[in-house]
């Protein structure tokens, strides 16, 4: 019988067809799923050149998508871009999303339903751990990894350790997915989590839809991670339903499975935090954080600007307004998330409130454009690193935060506490939901739509 | 890359130095070595590549090359003429982009307490030791393991993996060194 296995050593095992592996060893992987925007894959379709091929390994495993620095930022972005494209049509690869129908990728691919349960995925870019919200084992690497994966559907990877946690009770009020993954940095360190899984368990997270889970995973690296995983559940598969008819395969830790480590965690009494500069893992309670004056309210990247991101902003920003000389920011995650935030009015609560608003882009997240901050700018954002020139000039400073923690400071023009600015507990059962990212053609009655489905 | 290498350290002690100072996003516009080397570290430290040498080497602290995972940053660092990293540990995109290179990152705690910047230093990649040549002290790094060693000896994964499957791999053109100009570069006399 094989050995009691974590999720992820299971998922490995199955995919180098073995009936087990352990923590430590080097396995060579068969990839269900790559994943491709304009900054790493240029260099890696030289690289694929360099060993003679010329084709990739199936284009029906790829989906491509320009996120970083779109529209083209420069000539040299221009460049990137238009290399993609070419790429892309050269290769016959058809799940290519361009600019209009482009998105973040790691909330592109998630709203398009290309990763399920049990695949293994990978894409030059560290915050693909995201992907594990669905029981999916989904890491970063770099072009070379890419050029390799993209040539031959495999790539070498060590089997990580897990770390697993724990979170029990329920999110309060006014604190959410963001502030539960910024508390946990804040206990492991950027590097607790070093060559490890982290797997979450517990009611907290079975209670937080697909869009939470996907944050929660999204800062796996921020500690370190290879990657972040959950057990894919009803949440999953009813989000799932909706967006594919492709088969796939849950699967669970075993009862006996070993962890390198065990956190547990009460959801219940935690609070808002926010992340001063400029490590992720300088978390505080949102009431230790001293009320500085900000210059920019950044709510965009794979973190945080999918729709519940910015409706949770824009019940916030509702009939106010930013406060003067503050620059706030809403950069939706997609395109689909884009027009559903036309559709249902948000745009007009950001625009009446003095928001300025973006196409989908990974833009000043990364310091490309969107926002960059000048030297000694404040900036409080939804984004997920706050490193020295992060977001622009080296002492320029970022504080991260959720999308209601972001908005409550653009309102207050300092560092302000979201819970001041909800009058009751908000409803968060029976709302309506809608599906994100499915053509208009496709679309059902508003009445049939179920978020998360 | 030979057993035995020598140049002189750049230390930078503290831990988490992240891809953003090795090479920040502003430059990620392009993937050309040679450009991206102009703003190796600079962030960090904005004389870096007025100072290195070919062969040089970064000390750091722990959890070096944490963050994004563009490979952007070990170009950079190599293509500005470092032959070798040496960390108290790293972070896995930074590491796993070093040796799908075969760009040498080893492993060695507690070294930024025996190197000084500008310290002449030896790795020897057979005994597996970091010398001191500057302060006449050794320390030895982790050893590398055989998956490494092997990726390493074939010079990264691209060859590894054209072994692997019979493919033929042609190296990348060498990248210009950072001070040598297109004028040099043109033969006499045109």
């Amino acid at each position: 019988m094989a050995r009691s296995m974590t999720i992820t050593e299971k998922i490995l095992a199955a995919h180098c067809g073995r009936d087990s592996v352990q923590p430590g060893e080097i396995v060579n992987v068969k990839l269900d799923l790559i994943v491709c925007h304009e900054v790493t894959t240029p260099p890696a379709i030289k690289m694929m050149a360099q060993i003679g091929v010329s084709k990739v390994f199936d284009p029906t495993k790829i989906v491509v998508t320009p996120d970083h620095f779109v529209p083209n930022k420069d000539i040299q972005t221009a460049e990137l871009t238009k290399e993609l494209h070419r790429w892309v049509k050269e290769q016959g690869i058809e799940r290519y999303h361009q600019l209009g129908d482009h998105g973040i990728c790691h909330a592109l691919v998630p709203e398009q339903g290309y990763i399920l349960p049990g695949m293994t995925a990978v894409c030059g870019d560290s915050h693909t751990t995201t992907l594990g919200a669905f029981g999916a084992f989904a890491s970063g690497i770099g072009s070379t990894d890419l050029a390799a994966a993209l040539a031959t559907g495999e790539l070498w990877f060590r089997v990580p350790e897990t770390l697993r946690f724990n979170v029990k009770g329920k999110l309060p009020h006014g604190v959410y997915a963001k502030d539960l993954i910024l508390y946990i940095i804040s206990k492991t360190g950027v590097d607790g989590a070093r060559y490890c899984t982290m797997e979450y368990h517990g009611s907290a997270i079975t209670a937080m839809s697909m869009e939470s889970r996907l944050t929660i995973c999204n800062m796996a690296v921020e500690a370190g991670g290879k990657s972040g995983i959950m057990e894919a559940d009803k949440v999953t598969a009813k989000y799932l339903k909706k967006r594919t008819t492709q088969p796939y395969t849950v699967f669970q830790s075993d009862a006996g499975a070993h962890y390198k480590d065990v956190y547990e965690i009460d959801a219940s009494v935690l609070e808002p935090m926010v992340a001063l500069p400029s490590l992720p893992s300088n978390g505080r309670f949102i009431g230790e954080v001293t009320k500085i004056a900000i210059d920019q309210a950044y709510i965009g990247s794979c973190t945080n600007a999918r729709i519940e991101d910015l409706r949770e902003a824009a019940r916030i920003m509702k009939n106010r307004h930013v406060a003067p000389g503050v620059k706030a920011i809403v950069v939706p995650a997609t395109s689909g998330v884009w027009r559903q935030a036309l559709r249902e009015g948000l745009f007009d609560i950001f625009a009446d409130a003095g928001c300025v608003i973006s196409t989908a882009t990974c833009g000043a997240c990364l310091g490309g454009h969107m926002g960059v901050l000048g030297k000694g700018e404040v900036c409080i954002s939804t984004t997920n690193r706050n490193f020295v020139g992060r977001m622009g000039h080296p002492e320029a400073q970022v504080y991260l935060a959720s999308p209601a923690t972001v908005a409550a400071s653009a309102i207050a023009g300092r560092i302000a506490d979201p819970r001041d600015y909800m009058e009751k507990p908000l409803p968060r059962r029976g709302e309506k939901e809608v599906l994100v990212g499915v053509a208009e053609g496709d679309r059902r009655p508003q009445e049939d739509y179920l978020w998360g489905v | 890359m030979g057993s035995v290498m020598r140049g002189r350290a750049h230390v930078y002690s503290r831990a988490h130095i992240n891809t953003d100072e090795i090479i920040p996003a502003r430059y990620l516009n392009t993937h050309d070595h040679a450009e991206l080397a102009k703003h190796a570290m600079e962030d960090i430290d904005p004389e870096f590549v007025s100072r290195v040498q070919p062969g040089d080497f970064v000390v750091a602290g722990e959890d070096f090359g944490c963050g994004s995972s563009r490979e952007h940053a070990v170009w950079a660092l190599r293509s500005a003429g470092i032959q070798c990293v040496i960390a108290a540990n790293y972070a896995r995109i930074f590491f796993r982009n070093s040796l799908n290179n075969g760009f040498l990152a080893v492993e060695c705690p507690g070294i930024v307490d025996k190197i000084t910047s500008g310290d002449e230093i030896e790795v020897d990649l057979e005994k597996g030791t970091i010398r001191n040549v500057t302060r006449g002290t050794e320390e030895a790094f982790l050893p590398l393991t055989p998956f490494v060693k092997e990726m390493l000896a074939a010079g990264g994964l691209l060859p590894y993996i054209a072994r692997r499957h019979g493919l033929e791999y042609t190296p990348a053109p060498p990248v210009p060194r950072l001070d040598v100009k297109l004028s040099q570069l043109m033969p006499a006399g045109r």
